[in-house]
């Protein structure tokens, strides 16, 4: 039974990180949404961040891990709502983000997840 | 000339992957006490974060300290903060400081990144004397 909260739209799964996170709580969070992803089929995730102040490197690390996860069971994947404070830092710091497909918000999120499924349509 | 308010400094043993938060609780309030913006204040808060990661993963028995305090320079405020630890030390600092550059097989950027996030960064080290890493935010 996981903790992670997380919601069904239609046939996107939507989980949102938010607070001070510590690092136990990111690996659970990166568990129960694979978890999830593999039952429910999701043919699209979203990985809202917008509740975060911070994302230092070991929390970058795992969104990408968790984005190439969800992807590899069959589910298009993109983080939104990176707050400008983070993406700043996240850029200075030096982490490599550049794999990860973004959105501004949850709606423009569940239109790139759309795009990203027709062009993988047309890729198949 | 920078001065400092001692008695008012927070202190804050690094021991364990939880004390994360709380290192980042207190540099959170540091930066509001000293007026950073929000831009300043998440810089300094990751930073810290990474600095107070590199304790915990190569200090001896994971154990240091963060000291952080206000500090002023004419109208000028801003956020000092101390990490320190009695661990093996640093052998070489300009590597330590190249981005990539990793003892523990990790991306490498904390060092290097930290001093990319901060006004100030000194690092004091000796192979086998422990690690001493100031970092200095101001307020613009």
């Amino acid at each position: 039974m996981s903790e992670t909260p997380m919601v069904r739209i239609g046939d996107t799964l939507i989980v949102a990180l938010q607070g001070d996170l510590d690092d136990a709580t990111v690996i659970r969070i990166e568990e129960d949404v694979s978890a999830e992803v593999e039952r429910s089929s999701a043919a699209g995730t979203l990985i809202d961040v917008s509740g975060l102040a911070m994302v230092d490197s070991f929390i970058a690390r795992v969104l990408a891990r968790m984005a190439g996860m969800i992807r590899l069971l069959g589910s298009q994947v993109a983080v939104v709502g990176i707050q400008p404070a983070v993406a700043i830092t996240l850029v200075e710091l030096g982490v490599p983000m550049g794999q990860l497909d973004t959105a501004l918000n949850a709606e423009q999120g569940i239109a790139l997840l759309a795009r990203l499924r027709a062009d993988d349509g047309r890729l198949a | 000339m920078t001065v400092a308010w001692p008695e008012s400094a927070r202190v804050l043993a690094i021991t364990a992957e939880a004390d994360l938060i709380a290192v980042r609780q207190a540099l959170r309030a540091e930066a509001q006490s000293a007026g950073l913006g929000l831009v300043d204040e998440t810089k300094l808060v990751t930073a810290g974060s990474e600095l107070a990661r590199n304790i915990l993963t190569y200090a001896t028995d994971s154990r240091g300290v963060l000291r952080a305090e206000q500090i002023a320079d004419g109208p000028r405020r801003g956020v000092q903060a101390t990490f320190s630890d009695s661990g093996p030390g640093i052998v070489d600092i300009d590597a330590a400081m190249t981005d990539g550059y990793s003892t523990a097989g990790s991306l490498g950027l904390g060092l290097p990144g930290s001093r990319r996030l901060v006004d100030e960064l000194t690092i004091t080290s000796e192979a086998g004397r422990g690690t001493t890493v100031m970092i200095v935010k101001w307020a613009r």
